[in-house]
């Protein structure tokens, strides 16, 4: 039987670059926590990171851990080209503590037929090129079954 | 004083030609035989156009640059007194019909060239986000296998079939109504009859979307020409009249697929409902006056949004409503995309769209709706701008 359980990129291809904006995502990837810019101000979060606060125009930013994920939408690619055999579940992971963040991301390891809107998901890490991160989802009851 | 009105009064294309197939013609060569078309069409020299307004950042599909002075070079135009683009993407192309009525109206540019030239050699449009180049913002996006602009759209259809139970049922309805108009096309790349086995038999590609419910893959250039209604008045075809013309975008929407933060009911939206709404209060007509609409269709589930947020049917009821035929040439209560639209005919990023709107308020299309007095065309969705023109008979 094949297996069809989802998968990123291969990690090796995957590259991200930064600025001075984007760079505390990823620095605190590398440490394993998933966090967003709040602003330091109003207390609005934004996402990606950006220079102003869109709700006041403050350049005050806090990190914030984000947690209590759950898919928002999700596709299901396969064939992409140079991987065929792939099956990738880009997803798109909303946060019950982090109103407006939404993460894209890959859902790795589970099932393309259990994945559904609303499910909440647990959060793991990929090393990518360059000694990088990258967060990546799995479906939380599954990795309670493992 | 009132605005000057302005309209449109000559469209020119190319052959349409499957991906790689225009060679050994060049970029500046199709996009040259466009506008000579067009010129023929209105019955002016190309020597009298004086002004440019593209979309897309002058792009010519993705990967070539158009150029005003390289057309002026080679064609003998002898002085532009206006050449300007719209930012971003295809959202822009029927927008940048408002770009050359800025021209006119400012009276910086007497006969204004908009056009869209493609060859998709070098980079195909199918997988041109996994192929541009990495940026802090597209770090957030790249890694997830969303290559191409079909497999981002995907993600936002999902999200309509989750809240409002949209049926892949709609569309197949899209692609094979799209199909049977394009049979009669001389011009259109696919004219074989689909089935609604061939759609559920086809390959998924980024599940919900299989392959029909991508566009096609041309290469090719259409041209339109844009002057004053007065002038229009004196020329060879019967004046196609621009009632509104609107491009922008909320910030909701913003970056759109490129970015996903769009809330609820955004996200899994078509981001055109302030353009529409704008549209129509500036034409002074509402959506139950068009009589036909060419609905940008680079992927079946965005024309069901467009038709949802352009008012054809309610937010969320845009399932059931294309499933009920509404969108057939023959029978249908608001004909649809005519031509056969980007997913049947060609994909000249819009810009086919604008020439079929034209062709049916001249009373001159190949599927004519009888008596067609009102027209959209629509470009996008797309990061914004996106765009909507709504053209109407003179007098
Ligand atoms: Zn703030």
């Amino acid at each position: 039987m094949t297996d069809t359980r989802s998968t990123t990129l291969p990690p090796e291809s995957i590259r991200i670059t930064t600025d001075s904006w984007t760079e505390p995502f990823w620095l605190a990837a590398k440490d394993e926590r998933l966090v967003a810019p709040r602003c330091g101000s109003c207390g609005t979060f934004r996402f990606p990171p950006t220079p102003f606060c869109p709700a006041c125009r403050s350049q005050d930013t806090d990190w914030v851990p984000v947690s209590g994920g759950s898919v928002f939408s999700y596709s299901i690619v396969r064939g992409l080209p140079g991987n065929r055999d792939a099956v990738l579940v880009p997803v798109v992971v909303e946060f019950a503590d982090a109103p407006g963040v939404h993460v894209v991301s890959n859902l790795v390891d589970a099932d393309p037929a259990d994945v559904e809107i609303g499910r909440a998901v647990t959060l793991d890490f990929v090393v990518i090129a360059d000694d990088w991160k990258l967060p990546v989802f799995r479906l939380a009851d599954l990795a309670a079954e493992r | 004083m009132a605005v000057e009105e302005v309209a449109i009064v000559g469209v020119g294309a190319t052959p349409y030609y499957f991906r790689g197939e225009s060679a050994p013609q060049t970029i500046t060569e199709l996009a040259g035989k466009a506008i000579l078309a067009a010129c023929d069409d209105a019955g002016i020299s190309v020597t009298q156009i004086d002004g440019f307004a593209y979309y897309s950042e002058a792009s010519a599909g993705y990967g070539d640059k158009m150029d005003t002075a390289t057309f002026m070079e080679t064609l003998g135009i002898p002085e532009v007194t206006f050449t300007a683009a719209l930012t971003s993407g295809g959202g822009g192309s029927a927008g940048s019909i408002g770009l050359a009525r800025a021209a006119i109206v400012a009276g910086d540019a007497t006969y204004v060239v908009t056009v869209m030239a493609l060859q998709q050699l070098k980079q195909r449009l199918g997988t041109v986000f996994g192929a541009a180049p990495l940026s802090p913002q597209n770090s957030f996006l790249m890694s997830s296998g969303l290559v191409g602009p079909g497999h981002l759209m995907s993600v936002l259809t999902r999200r309509h079939m989750h809240l409002y139970g949209t049926r892949r049922e709609a569309f197949a309805e899209i692609a094979i109504s799209s199909r049977k108009n394009a049979a009669n096309r001389p011009q259109a790349q696919k004219r074989d009859p689909m089935t609604l086995d061939d759609y559920f038999s086809a390959r998924m590609i980024a599940d919900p979307l299989c392959l029909y419910d991508f566009c096609l893959e041309t290469d090719g250039a259409v041209a339109v020409i844009t002057t004053s209604l007065d002038r229009a008045r004196d020329l060879k075809q019967k004046p196609v009249k621009v009632l509104a013309v609107a491009h922008g975008g909320r910030r909701e929407w913003g970056r759109a697929f490129a970015w996903y933060g769009m809330p609820d009911p955004d996200f899994a939206s078509s981001g055109h409902a302030p353009v529409a709404q704008r549209l129509y209060r500036r034409a002074g007509v509402g959506p139950g006056d068009i009589d036909v609409a060419l609905i940008y269709d680079h992927f079946t589930p965005m024309v069901l949004m467009q038709l949802e947020d352009y008012g054809f049917c309610a937010k969320g009821e845009g399932g059931p409503f294309v499933e009920s035929g509404a969108i057939r040439y023959e029978g249908g209560s608001i004909p649809v995309n005519t031509h056969g639209g980007q997913l049947s005919e060609a994909y000249i990023i819009g810009m086919t769209h604008v020439k079929e709107a034209v062709e049916q308020i001249r009373g001159a299309a190949i599927n004519q709706v009888a008596g067609a007095e009102v027209a959209l065309a629509t470009g996008g969705p797309a990061s914004i701008p996106v765009s909507g023109l709504i053209l109407g008979q003179d007098r």
